[in-house]
């Protein structure tokens, strides 16, 4: 078993099933990436597996190193040691950048000014500015995988990592992925785009609340691209026995 | 050391400001505790003029025109004991074209029966310019009652900026009643930063009237209610002039028992001026909540983040 294992996932939000009986084991230190295309339930599941508010009415279970982690509230997760980068993060009125990235830490001693360049904000510049609407998309992306690299999870969620972000900073935001698989954190990259699956070891398909395919991100991609860019199913997999293929 | 310099040297030490700064002669200062004049300093083109009365001190403030004082003037405020009435009449004038910094400091440490009552007069005069900042450091009983009221008059071109924060100890009871008539391409700015818990009741009631073409106005309230604390906020701004702009902008954050109440009023008396009002009261964003939670933070630890950075000096 991986270090984080969802069994027999399901969850249903206004009376639509959103999770379909997901289960997918993530191996430690590896970066994988759950590919998609839009609502197939992606971005529901890492907020399942963090415990969202609005998440939580789930069937099945979530394994952390063997544990039942699904009646842990967010921040007992991730004390011990997940996380979850949003796919439009927080805005924080007034909230140093700095002050944010230290509270990341949880008492650990970080150099958040080195953080701060490693994702490419210059500390100058941005550690006493506030997590704002001053911020781009962009930046307010970087701040935010800032604070978890400060935090060194054991697994981080990071939803659509390359949403908001120009085409000079991706390359930062794909560095950053490196530093965190270097520092030993299983990464799990939510996307639907091939950019962002390249970056990864290992992927798995999801459609229409399920994991439909998962292996080499040659062949997932191969298949993603070829059946899912566009989408003609409408994201019902079951018309075009999808599971079959699996 | 004298008892009044060790005085001072307590009260500034509680307001995290090193009192070696009062050493500076280019540094103005003003210092009180109690209704008792402890120390003063002015610099050139600055007259300061303090005197004690039966039941408090009047301060008469004089920056003559032209004058741009470099080094921000001090003011310090206290009430060592943990019982008494502090008031403070003020009449201050800024000349045309005359440029002032204040920093005060009102600190009531031990308070369990105090009061500070500051009633202000200010003018600032035509192209001249007065920012003041004034933090409160209280103690955590709540014993402060605090009546700070204002009248101010804004010259033609002239700015005014003021910036009020009590976010350090129990706020007791606070009563802000300001008032400011602005003339013509004036610009106004007041701000207020607060946190209260336990039973602490905060008012604050602000107006400005834009009366002169172009004058503009912002006033802000960033208020914590937690416990049982109680706020009301009543802002008003008024614009009676060709193209006078302006904006109210109120945001509470409610926790606990905490009740929060925001009455922005905007009156606009001509069809080219332009005023617009925001309140936001609830408690602290759930997605806030939740990244800092996501992040190994409590639930309250959380909470104290966002608070404290709302409340923050941006």
């Amino acid at each position: 078993m991986g270090i984080l294992a969802v069994e027999n996932l399901k969850l249903s939000l206004g009376g639509r099933q959103i999770l379909n009986d997901v289960s997918i084991d993530f191996w430690d230190g590896h970066v994988h990436a759950v590919v998609g295309p839009n609502g197939a339930g992606k971005s529901t599941l890492a907020a399942t597996i963090i415990g969202l508010s609005g998440y939580a009415d789930i069937e099945g279970d979530i394994l952390f190193e063997g544990q039942s982690i699904r009646e842990l509230s967010i921040d007992e997760r991730a004390r011990k040691g997940i996380t979850l980068g949003w796919q439009e993060p927080a805005r924080f009125e007034g909230l140093p950048i700095r002050t944010f990235i230290n509270a990341s830490a949880n008492g650990d001693k970080v150099d958040a000014m080195a953080i701060l360049e490693q994702v490419g904000l210059d500390p100058d510049d941005y550690g006493n500015r506030a997590v704002d609407k001053t911020l781009s998309g962009g930046e307010r992306k970087k701040v935010e995988l800032a604070s978890i690299l400060a935090m060194k999870p054991k697994v981080a969620l990071l939803d659509e990592p390359d949403s908001g972000i120009d085409i000079e900073s991706i390359e930062r935001i794909f560095d950053a992925v490196k530093l965190l698989k270097e520092q030993g954190t299983t990464v799990i990259l939510i996307t639907h785009s091939l950019a962002v699956l390249n970056q990864a070891e290992h992927a798995f398909l999801m459609c229409h609340g399920k994991v439909v395919d998962k292996g080499s991100v040659a062949r997932i991609r191969h298949y993603f691209e070829d059946k899912c860019i566009p989408c003609d199913h409408k994201n019902v997999p079951e018309l075009y026995n999808i599971e079959g293929q699996a | 050391m004298s008892q009044e310099l060790t005085v001072i040297n307590d009260l500034y030490s509680r307001t995290g400001t090193d009192p070696h700064e009062l050493d500076d002669p280019d540094v103005a200062h003003l210092v009180i505790n109690e209704n008792h004049v402890l120390g003063m300093h002015a610099v050139p083109g600055l007259d300061v003029d303090a005197k004690e009365l039966d039941d408090g001190v009047k301060v008469v403030v004089n920056l003559r025109s032209g004058t741009i004082v470099k080094k921000p003037v001090h003011l310090c405020f206290g009430m060592t004991p943990d019982r008494g009435v502090q008031r403070i009449i003020m009449d201050v004038t800024i000349e045309s074209g005359a440029h002032i910094s204040l920093l005060a400091h009102c600190v009531f440490p031990v308070a369990v029966d105090v009061q500070h009552i500051m009633d202000a007069r200010l003018r600032v005069g035509e192209n001249a310019s007065y920012k003041y900042f004034e933090k409160h450091v209280h103690s955590p009983a709540g014993g402060v009652k605090v009546y700070p009221k204002a009248l101010v008059e804004v010259g033609p071109g002239a700015r005014f900026e003021t910036e009020f924060e009590l976010i350090e100890g129990r706020v007791g009871l606070i009563d802000i009643d300001y008032e400011a008539t602005c003339q013509a391409n004036s610009l106004l700015d007041m701000n207020a930063r607060i946190s209260g818990r336990a039973d602490d009741y905060i008012k604050i009631s602000e107006t400005a009237n834009l009366v002169g073409e172009y004058a503009k106005g912002v006033l802000t309230s960033k208020i914590a209610v937690r416990d049982n604390a109680k706020a009301e906020v009543y802002n008003k701004l008024t614009a009676s002039a060709p193209f006078a702009r302006g904006h109210v902008d109120c945001k509470e954050i409610v926790q606990d028992n905490g009740v929060a109440t925001a009455v922005p009023v905007v009156d606009v008396h001509d069809p080219r001026a332009h005023i617009t009002h925001e309140a936001a009261i609830g408690s602290v964003d759930n997605k806030q909540l939740e990244t800092l939670m996501a992040r190994g933070l409590s639930e309250d630890d959380a909470v104290e983040t966002i608070i404290n950075g709302l409340l923050s000096r941006s």
